[in-house]
């Protein structure tokens, strides 16, 4: 088929860090480039901001490296203005076939887009493929009692809102990120109560290496914990929030002392009272719904996400499809925009056939890479999930919120049902099969219905589409050519 | 370590070997049962739960539909909270004059064969089903049109043949059959071999491939079908409703894509949309062109589901037969080798039935129903090399 006004040498999916950075530089090296956003405005999850419309608010206090951002922003900004690449935001891509070229199926996202409907097809002959992830949740009893919040949700809301969903905080869970969390809230004005950080950090001391191989990250963690120290925030290890209380939403929580397994030990409960917010982290889940139907290789990262496997110019084991950012392996903002410009770098200059040469920029790039990566495993390693995490539910706790699942049927199911791995779990119980399907409760079910294959995380993965999309739009637009 | 040889070995988890194994630990055989995935991990676990009556033609189909039905609302009664069974009753609606007179031909001889069924106007369908189409011009209800949630079938069954002393097998493949001239003494699978006095090929869309493994032709292979399911919603579809095109989807071969609304909301709030019909072998890739079809058709019937939201669709690959007849029972090409296989887009609702005569026939009872039309006899014999092990 000749190139049509729906035919394109390269699609981005994703404008966060990673899509905004592959773009531009595809977009720089003269490649027909289309860039494809669920969001309304640039940003993603790591630079999500207010509305640029109605705010006057400058950003930048919320934000590490709005520098970047603005900078990667003007450059996808200018190449739009010089008719380089088209920019479809409120879009999302609810399905991709691969092939020579790809096919992508577009829904409007419906919010936004009222009058706009029925899908959209768009090929192009390589994707870069950069969705990001979402918080990774964990069940506790109460978590499902209004005021009770991923940290990560927390930190959005703060980022696009500008002020606190909650004046007195609690944050549980594991990684550095609920430091950032903690410090988003603190900026905000409010008080955080304590931070529970469930791993004893040890894991870092012999990987120190790993840090230091990355400066920024060692000087934003040292600015958190001063700015923690200041507002003398009470931050514990190996204590994890082990259940939230209240009657109409969360008014105070319990935290214990765990041991070595992630049990809670007896007699450390404490009781926080007096808390209007609770923040729960327990790192991120990479968005794999495209990756899977794409057909991509995939592994068990360190912290047993399931990411695409990349070569050294981040293309997938599918011909023409490039994966930067979070699907290659949560490793931060900083990592993402150099998997980003790397593949932008790629895939522009492949265009020409034969090799692309290297420039110092793009060599740069892929120090950066490595290092952050290498400090991404380092992390994952020294917080991991507490095993025994399940012995802090009751028989009530819900597992899965949107199917009102409780802990009791979901053992029955795992002991007399042969329901131990996540597919027979969803058929036995229904957890994931609502609302979310599985994208909050899906750790909780990976990690009860124990396996560590790949392949079972992928089949749980394998969700069509990418998001909740009308009857209508399925019905409008065919996804094959009729004629 | 050599396991000890048992009555019976089941190939296949599903609905339908799920039944057999259930029927049979019953019955006071022994019983092993060998699946290559997880419980109920095929076809079984990737459907819908109707039980029709109502889109069965006469024969024997039907025969092993109603007796199913029996089954389901007497001897498994005590169980049917366990797998959320519901007699919720179906609707045909006809969109059209002439798909209102063949669903009125469709009705004399339905009835003829003792199914349940009332015509009823439009008046008397929107009462039933208040949100559905003002195209509509006719309809019949079926009072006998149940459903069942599969993989609660599945793994209850599976549960219930274990504590009646089944042994189960999973991450197992069939490799081969073991035989001693022409008898089947056992299969060879990935993880050791194990004897049988009876082998019974339960594999679903995979029946052919275990057949061969015998060195016979079975011509059961995989018919997709796509389903989608919709965000929770309050009440709106009260039956089961389908188009009339739908019964003639059911009985067609075609190759190529088919689809024909069944509308039906769950316990969970979700509306399911069943279901299109290809012959593309085991095919993974996407087919949106079947996904629009469904949901064109689906919003025809139903025009509020525009507005309302997919979360997901699978899919799930039908066990096929050419006649649209299951293949039950003993095949004289091969002693020793049993069929339970090629249910099509029935297999829920058939399983218990099939369990049961299978049971029945091992044991030397007389089966409640004939199981002659079922018979593997009736497929052209392959030649089965004599003496020779088949790998
Ligand atoms: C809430 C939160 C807070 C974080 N805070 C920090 C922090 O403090 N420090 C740090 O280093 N890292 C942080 N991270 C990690 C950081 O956000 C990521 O490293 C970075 O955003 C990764 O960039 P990305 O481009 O891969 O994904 P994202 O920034 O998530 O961008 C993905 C974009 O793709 C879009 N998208 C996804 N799927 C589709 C689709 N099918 N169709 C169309 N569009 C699609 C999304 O809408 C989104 O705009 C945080 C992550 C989250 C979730
Ligand atoms: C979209 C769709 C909708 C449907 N709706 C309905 C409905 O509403 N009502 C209804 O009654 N039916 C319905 N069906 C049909 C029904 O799902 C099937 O008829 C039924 O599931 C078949 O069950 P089975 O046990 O024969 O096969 P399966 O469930 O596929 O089980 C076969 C098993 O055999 C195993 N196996 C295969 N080969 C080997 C080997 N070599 N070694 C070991 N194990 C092996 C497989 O792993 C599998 O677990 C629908 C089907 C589809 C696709």
């Amino acid at each position: 088929m000749a190139d049509t006004e729906n035919t394109y040498e390269v699609a981005v999916i994703g404008a966060g860090p990673a899509g905004l950075a592959a773009a531009s530089e595809a977009a720089a090296g003269g490649a027909h480039t289309v860039l494809i956003d669920a969001a309304g405005q640039f940003g993603g999850q790591y630079w999500r901001h207010a509305d640029e419309q109605s705010s006057s608010e400058d950003p930048a206090v919320w934000h590490h490296g709005w520098k970047t951002y603005t900078g990667l922003a003007s450059a996808v900004d200018d190449a739009i203005s010089a008719g380089k690449l088209q920019y479809l935001p409120a879009s999302h891509v609810i399905a991709a076939e691969a092939g020579s070229p790809f096919s992508l199926s577009i829904a409007p996202v419906p919010e936004s887009q009222p009058e706009h409907q029925g899908l959209t097809q768009i090929r192009a002959h390589t994707v870069v493929l950069c969705p990001g992830a979402y918080d990774r949740q964990l069940p506790v009893p109460g978590w499902t009692l209004p005021g009770v919040m991923a940290a990560g949700g927390i930190q959005a809301f703060i980022k696009t809102q500008g002020i606190s969903p909650g004046q007195r905080v609690v944050l549980g869970g594991t990684g550095p990120f609920l430091l950032s969390a903690a410090a988003s809230v603190l900026q905000a004005g409010a008080e955080v109560a304590a931070i529970c950080e469930s791993s004893d950090l040890t894991g870092w001391v012999p990987r120190g290496v790993s840090a230091a191989l990355v400066p920024s990250k060692g000087k934003e963690g040292a600015e958190y914990i001063a700015l923690l120290a200041r507002h003398r925030v009470p931050y514990f290890r190996r204590r994890a929030v082990v259940a939230i209380h209240g009657d109409q939403r969360a008014t105070a929580v319990s935290t214990a002392r765990l041991n070595r397994d992630g049990k809670a030990l007896p007699g450390t409960e404490r009781i926080i009272e007096d808390v209007d917010l609770v923040g729960l982290g327990w790192g991120f889940v990479p968005q794999s719904e495209l990756v899977v139907q794409l057909g991509a290789q995939m592994f068990r990262d360190a912290d047993g996400s399931l990411v695409a496997e990349v070569d050294k110019d981040q293309q997938s084991s599918v011909p023409g499809l490039y994966l930067a950012g979070e699907i290659t392996g949560v490793a931060g903002a900083t990592a993402a925009v150099a998997e980003g410009r790397i593949a932008g770098r790629q895939v522009a200059g492949l265009r020409g056939g034969g090799r692309p040469p290297r420039s110092s920029a793009d060599i740069k790039d892929r120090v950066l890479r490595r290092n952050h990566r290498l400090f991404a495993q380092a992390m994952h390693r020294a917080h991991p999930l507490p095993q025994q995490w399940p012995e802090w539910l009751t028989d009530e706790t819900v597992i899965c919120r949107c199917e009102e699942v409780p802990w009791q049927k979901t053992k029955e199911a795992i002991d007399s049902l042969s329901a131990e791995e996540p597919r027979g779990l969803k058929g036995a119980t229904r957890i994931g099969m609502g609302w979310c399907q599985g994208r909050m409760c899906g750790q909780a079910a990976d990690c009860l219905a124990s396996s560590d294959s790949a392949d079972v995380a992928q089949a749980v993965a394998r969700r069509g589409p990418a998001i909740p999309v009308s009857l209508r739009a399925l019905a409008g637009e065919s996804g094959r050519e009729s004629s | 370590m050599q396991s000890s040889p048992s009555d019976v070995l089941i190939i296949g988890s599903g609905a339908v070997g799920a039944a057999v194994a259930f029927f049979c630990a019953k019955a006071g055989l022994s019983v092993r049962v060998v699946d290559k995935g997880r419980p109920g991990g095929g076809t079984s676990s990737r459907c819908e739960g109707n039980l029709l009556v109502s889109d069965k033609e006469h024969g024997p189909e039907l025969d092993l539909a109603n007796y199913s039905l029996g089954l389901w609302r007497g001897e498994l009664a005590e169980f049917a909270h366990l797998w959320e069974f519901e007699n919720k009753g179906g609707i045909i609606v006809a969109s059209q004059e002439s798909s209102m007179a063949s669903l009125q031909r469709a009705l004399q001889v339905q009835r003829q064969h003792g199914i349940e069924v009332e015509e009823i106007d439009v008046p008397g369908l929107k009462e039933l089903e208040p949100n559905v189409t003002d195209q509509a011009v006719g309809a019949a209800f079926y009072p006998d049109d149940c459903q069942v949630m599969p993989m609660l079938l599945t793994a209850h069954l599976l549960r219930m043949a274990r504590e009646a002393g089944a042994e189960l097998l999973f991450d197992t493949e069939v490799t081969g059959m073991v035989r001693t001239g022409d008898q089947i003494q056992g299969v060879r699978t990935s993880q050791g071999t194990y004897y049988a006095q009876t082998v019974i090929n339960a594999a679903g869309p995979w029946g052919a491939e275990v057949a061969e493994l015998a060195g016979v032709n079975v011509p059961v292979g995989p018919r997709r079908g796509y389903v989608l399911v919709t965000e929770p919603l309050p009440p709106m579809v009260f039956r089961k409703v389908y188009a009339a095109e739908y019964i003639d989807n059911v009985g067609s071969s075609e190759e190529g894509l088919q689809a024909s609304p069944v509308v039906e909301g769950t316990q969970a709030g979700s509306i399911l949309i069943g279901s299109s019909r290809e012959r593309v072998g085991f095919d993974h890739t996407l087919n949106p062109e079947a996904l629009q079809m469904i949901a064109r058709n689906a919003i025809a019937l139903f025009p509020f589901l525009q507005e309302t939201r997919i979360l997901r669709h699978y899919f799930g690959f039908r066990p096929y037969s050419p006649d649209h007849v299951p293949v039950i029972g003993p095949d004289p090409r091969v002693p020793g080798l049993w069929h339970a296989c090629g249910h099509e887009g029935a297999g829920i609702g058939l399983s218990v039935g099939t369990g049961k005569l299978i049971a029945q026939a091992l044991t030397g009872e007389q089966t409640d129903i004939e199981l002659g039309p079922f018979s593997p006899a009736r497929f052209d014999t392959a030649a089965v090399p004599e003496g020779q092990e088949v790998p």
